[in-house]
C-alpha cells in the first residue's frame, strides 16, 4: 500500500461527492419538470420534438402504458439498430469501407447497445464504420441511459404519490434526461478529454512511416463524443478494442480522473436527486451511505489483491509492480484497481486495464459487483431502481425480524411488491448462474475459452455476470464471437434490463396506488447510518447465498492455487 | 399499440439528429477549432513528416532505440488497427514462460546478469497494446545499450532520459513515465540520424 495511491483514491472519492450533491440537485428540477437555466435553450426544443412526435407532454401514463411506451422504444431501438449494422457499407462516413456483419454479431451488438450492456464481442476499430459508431451507437448510449432514469423516476413518482394511478409520462421523462442531463455533460465531458488528447475526426486511418520503420496505420475516428457519453450514460462501449486502455480515449492519469468521475457522477447523484424528489433528503443519503460502504469494500479487495499481486511474476525476478500484465504504465496499479470498481459498481463496463489478467481476487471483485445487481450506485437510473428493490428487500426482512409493519415512505409493502422485488432480484440471477452452468457443459461454451484452469469457469461467470447486469465488461479472452455466445447472451442482456424494469414498474403502478401512512411509533426508520448498514448487508448476503459456490470454484481457487504456486 | 409505435419511430429518429449527426459534429467542429493538435491524433514529425502520435507505442528493436513494451495488439505487436491485451489469466503457464523468456531477453540484450531483476513493465504486455510508456526503471537499464550503439557516454544518455521522464500529472496523478517514441526522436536529433 502506497500513500500516494490513497492519496488518488480519496481525492477521487471526495471531487466525485462534491460534484454529485449539486448535479443531483439539478436534475430532481429536471425530472420534476422545474425551472432550470437551460429553459430558454431547451424549452422550445422539446415543444418543437413533442409537436412533431404528436406526443402530449401533459398525458399522464399509468404504469402499464408507461411500460408499454417504453417497451415499444427499446424494441424498435434494436431493430433499426440491426438494420443499420447490415447496411453500414451502404451508408456514408465509412472511409474504411467496413461492410455488413454476421447476422448474430449485428443482434447481439444491437441488444447490447439498447440495453445499455455495451458488451462487445467485435473489434470496433476493423468493424464499425464512423457511421454506425455516431448515428447507432451514439444515439443508443443517449437512449439507453435515458430510459434508465425514465424508469428510476417513474418508481420514484409511485413511492411518493398519493391514491395515483398514473407515474408520469415515459416520452417526457426521455426527452428531458437526454437534452438536459446527458447531452449538455456529454458536450462538456468531450472537449476536457480532448484537451488531454481524446481524438475527434472524421479522417481516415492514418499511416504513418514510423522511426524505426517500416510503418504503423493509425485508426482514428470521432471518439471523443462517443466517449463522453459513453462515460456519462453508464454504457461502457469502447471506440477502439482495448476501450478506455487505449491512448487515444484515455491518454493521461488527468483523462482517467475525468472518466472516472463521469462513470459515478449521474449515479451518485442520483441517490441525492432521490432525496430531494422523496422531500426528505435524509432518505437519499442513507442510499448513499449504503452504495458507499459497498464501494469502499469492493475497492479495498481489488486493490489490495492488485497491490498484492502475481507471485509466480514475482519468482521471474523483477522491480515494480508484479500485476501489470493489461495495464498501462500511466495509469499503474492504484489507477487500474480504481477504475476496475467503478466501471463494475456502476453498469459501465469501460475498461483502463484488462480484467482477464487481473489477480484472481482482483477480478472476483468486479465480477461480484455485477452479480450483487449493479447497485454499488449502479448504472444511470438502474442503479437507483435497483437499489430501492433492495430497500423494500430489506425493509421486509427487518419488519418481519422485528414484528413491525414493513412500510416505506409511509406506504405498505404488500404481497405484490414483495414478490415483484424478488422476481426483479432472481431473473438476472438466474440467467448468470442457468446460463454459465450451460455454457460449461457445452463444447459451443468451453471452446470460446481462452485460458485453463479456474479461470476459465471465471471466464464464463464473467461473461453471463456481465450480460445480466447490463454492465458489458469481459473477461476478454473468452473468444464471444459465436453463434452460442452472441445469441445466449444476447437473451441474457435483454432478460437481465427488461426483466427488472417490468417488476418495477408494475411495484411503481401499485404503490402509487396507495395511501400514505402518517409516521408512528411503530413505523421502523429508514434513515440514519443503521439502515444504510442494514441495507449493504441485505445486498452482501443475498449475493453471497446465490454466487458463493460459484465464485469458490472460479476466482477463489484460482487465488489459492496462485499463493500454492500452482499454474496451469 | 401503433400510434405509440409511430411515435417511437419519429422520437428515435429525431435523436438520431440530435445525438447520433449533430453532436459528434458540433463536437468535432469545436475540438478541430480549440483542439487540432490533440483531436487529430497528437502527431509527431520529423524533418515535417509524420513519423506516429505520441500516445500510441511504436515497436522498437533496434539497439539503439529504447525499446518499448510487449504488445499484444495484432499478429506482430503494435498494431493500431487492433488494439488490446494478451488476456492471459495470472495463473496461465503461458503468461508465465512469455514473461521468463522475456526477462531473459532483456537481461542478454542489456548486458545484465541471470539473476538481476527486471522492471516488470518490460516483461508484461499492455492493456492497449499501444502503451506508449515504460517506467523510469526501464528506461535507465536500457540507458547503457544505447549509449554503446550510438557511441555517446552513458551520462549524456541519462541526462536525456531524465528531461525526458514525466513526473505525475498536477504532481500526484497517474505513475511515472517516460514516453518511448518522444525520447528516441530527441536520440536523433542529438547525434543528428
Amino acid at each position: 500500500m502506497k500513500i500516494n495511491d490513497l492519496a488518488q483514491m480519496g481525492f477521487y472519492l471526495v471531487i466525485l461527492v462534491v460534484l454529485a450533491i449539486p448535479l443531483g440537485r439539478y436534475m430532481a428540477k429536471v425530472l420534476q419538470g422545474e425551472k432550470t437555466f437551460l429553459d430558454k435553450v431547451m424549452g422550445p426544443l422539446e415543444k418543437l420534438i413533442y409537436r412533431v412526435c404528436g406526443i402530449n407532454p401533459e398525458e399522464d401514463m399509468n404504469w402499464r402504458q408507461y411500460a408499454g411506451a417504453l417497451i415499444v422504444f427499446n424494441i424498435l431501438g434494436i431493430v433499426t439498430l440491426f438494420i443499420l449494422e447490415m447496411l453500414q457499407g451502404h451508408l456514408p462516413f465509412n472511409p474504411e469501407k467496413l461492410g455488413a456483419m454476421r447476422w448474430d454479431l449485428a443482434l447481439n451488438t444491437a441488444v447490447s447497445f439498447v440495453t445499455n450492456t455495451n458488451w462487445q464481442a467485435y473489434s470496433p476499430e476493423s468493424t464499425m464504420s464512423y457511421f454506425t459508431q455516431m448515428a447507432g451507437f451514439t444515439v443508443h448510449n443517449f437512449a439507453s441511459a435515458a430510459t434508465g432514469i425514465a424508469v428510476a423516476v417513474a418508481l420514484i413518482r409511485g413511492l411518493t404519490r398519493r391514491q395515483a394511478q398514473a407515474i408520469g409520462n415515459f416520452w417526457v421523462d426521455l426527452t428531458r434526461s437526454t437534452l438536459r442531463i446527458l447531452l449538455p455533460l456529454s458536450l462538456l465531458g468531450a472537449l476536457l478529454l480532448s484537451s488531454q488528447g481524446v481524438i475527434q475526426t472524421l479522417s481516415p486511418y492514418l499511416t504513418v512511416h514510423t522511426l524505426q520503420g517500416p510503418s504503423q496505420t493509425l485508426a482514428l475516428g470521432p471518439v471523443a463524443s462517443q466517449e463522453a457519453i459513453k462515460l456519462f450514460g453508464t454504457n461502457g462501449g469502447g471506440f477502439f478494442n482495448a476501450n478506455s486502455a487505449h491512448p487515444f480515449e484515455n491518454p493521461t492519469p488527468f483523462s482517467n480522473l475525468l472518466e472516472m468521475l463521469f462513470i459515478l457522477l449521474i449515479p451518485v447523484g442520483l441517490t441525492f436527486t432521490f432525496g430531494h424528489m422523496v422531500k426528505d433528503v435524509r432518505q437519499g443519503r442513507v442510499i448513499f451511505g449504503a452504495a458507499l460502504i459497498l464501494f469502499i469494500l469492493m475497492l479495498a479487495l481489488t486493490y489490495g489483491s492488485e497491490i498484492a499481486g502475481n507471485p509466480l511474476i514475482g519468482k521471474i525476478g523483477i522491480t515494480g509492480a508484479s500485476a501489470m500484465e493489461g495495464k498501462e504504465v500511466r495509469f499503474g496499479v492504484a489507477n487500474s484497481a480504481l477504475f476496475a470498481t467503478v466501471t463494475t459498481a456502476t453498469s459501465c463496463g469501460a475498461v483502463n486495464a484488462m480484467h482477464d489478467s487481473l489477480t484472481p481476487l482482483g477480478g472476483l471483485a468486479p465480477m461480484l459487483q455485477m452479480m450483487l445487481g449493479e447497485v454499488v450506485f449502479g448504472g444511470v437510473g438502474a442503479g437507483l431502481y435497483s437499489l430501492l428493490t433492495f430497500v423494500i428487500l430489506t425493509v421486509f426482512i427487518v419488519g418481519l425480524m422485528v414484528g413491525r409493519t414493513p412500510e416505506y415512505l409511509g406506504k405498505k409493502i404488500e404481497g405484490f411488491e414483495m414478490k415483484m422485488a424478488v422476481l426483479a432480484v432472481l431473473i438476472p440471477s438466474a440467467c448468470i448462474l442457468l446460463g454459465s452452468a450451460l455454457a460449461s457443459i457445452l463444447p459451443a461454451g468451453t471452446s470460446s475459452l481462452a485460458n485453463p484452469g479456474p479461470h476459465g469457469l471465471s471466464e464464463m461467470l464473467y461473461a453471463f455476470a456481465s450480460g445480466s447486469a447490463n454492465n458489458g465488461s469481459a473477461f476478454a479472452g473468452l473468444n464471444a464471437n459465436t453463434y452460442f455466445w452472441n445469441l445466449s447472451l444476447a437473451l441474457v442482456m435483454f432478460v437481465g434490463r427488461f426483466g427488472v424494469i417490468l417488476p418495477l414498474l408494475a411495484i411503481a403502478g401499485s404503490m402509487a396506488k396507495k395511501k400514505i401512512a402518517p409516521v408512528s411509533a411503530g413505523t421502523f426508520q429508514t434513515t440514519g447510518g443503521l439502515f444504510s448498514g442494514l441495507l449493504s448487508g441485505v445486498v452482501l448476503i443475498v449475493g453471497a447465498l446465490t454466487f458463493f459456490p460459484a465464485l469458490a470454484l472460479g476466482p477463489i481457487v484460482e487465488q489459492l492455487l496462485m499463493w500454492a504456486g500452482k499454474a496451469f | 399499440m401503433l400510434r405509440t409505435a409511430g411515435r417511437a419511430f419519429v422520437l428515435l429518429l429525431i435523436m438520431t439528429l440530435i445525438t447520433g449527426i449533430a453532436y459528434p459534429l458540433v463536437v468535432t467542429g469545436l475540438d478541430q477549432l480549440i483542439f487540432p493538435h490533440q483531436a487529430n491524433g497528437s502527431l509527431l514529425y520529423k524533418d515535417g513528416k509524420p513519423v506516429g502520435s505520441a500516445l500510441i507505442g511504436q515497436d522498437f528493436t533496434a539497439p539503439g532505440y529504447f525499446h518499448g513494451r510487449p504488445s499484444a495488439a495484432g499478429k506482430t505487436g503494435y498494431d493500431a488497427t487492433s488494439s488490446g491485451g494478451s488476456n492471459l489469466g495470472p495463473t496461465n503457464k503461458t503468461l508465465l514462460a512469455e514473461a521468463g523468456q522475456r526477462a531473459a531477453e532483456v537481461r542478454r540484450e542489456n548486458g545484465l546478469a541471470a539473476n538481476a531483476p527486471v522492471p516488470s513493465d518490460l516483461i508484461t504486455a499492455s492493456a492497449s497494446g499501444l502503451d506508449p510508456d515504460i517506467t523510469p526503471a526501464a528506461a535507465r537499464i536500457q540507458v547503457a545499450r544505447v549509449a554503446k550503439a550510438r557511441n555517446l557516454s552513458v551520462a549524456k544518455v541519462q541526462t536525456l532520459v531524465n528531461r525526458y521522464t514525466e513526473r505525475r500529472q498536477f504532481g500526484f496523478l497517474g505513475e511515472p513515465r517516460v514516453n518511448v517514441l518522444r525520447l528516441n526522436l530527441a536520440l536523433d536529433a542529438l547525434t543528428g540520424r
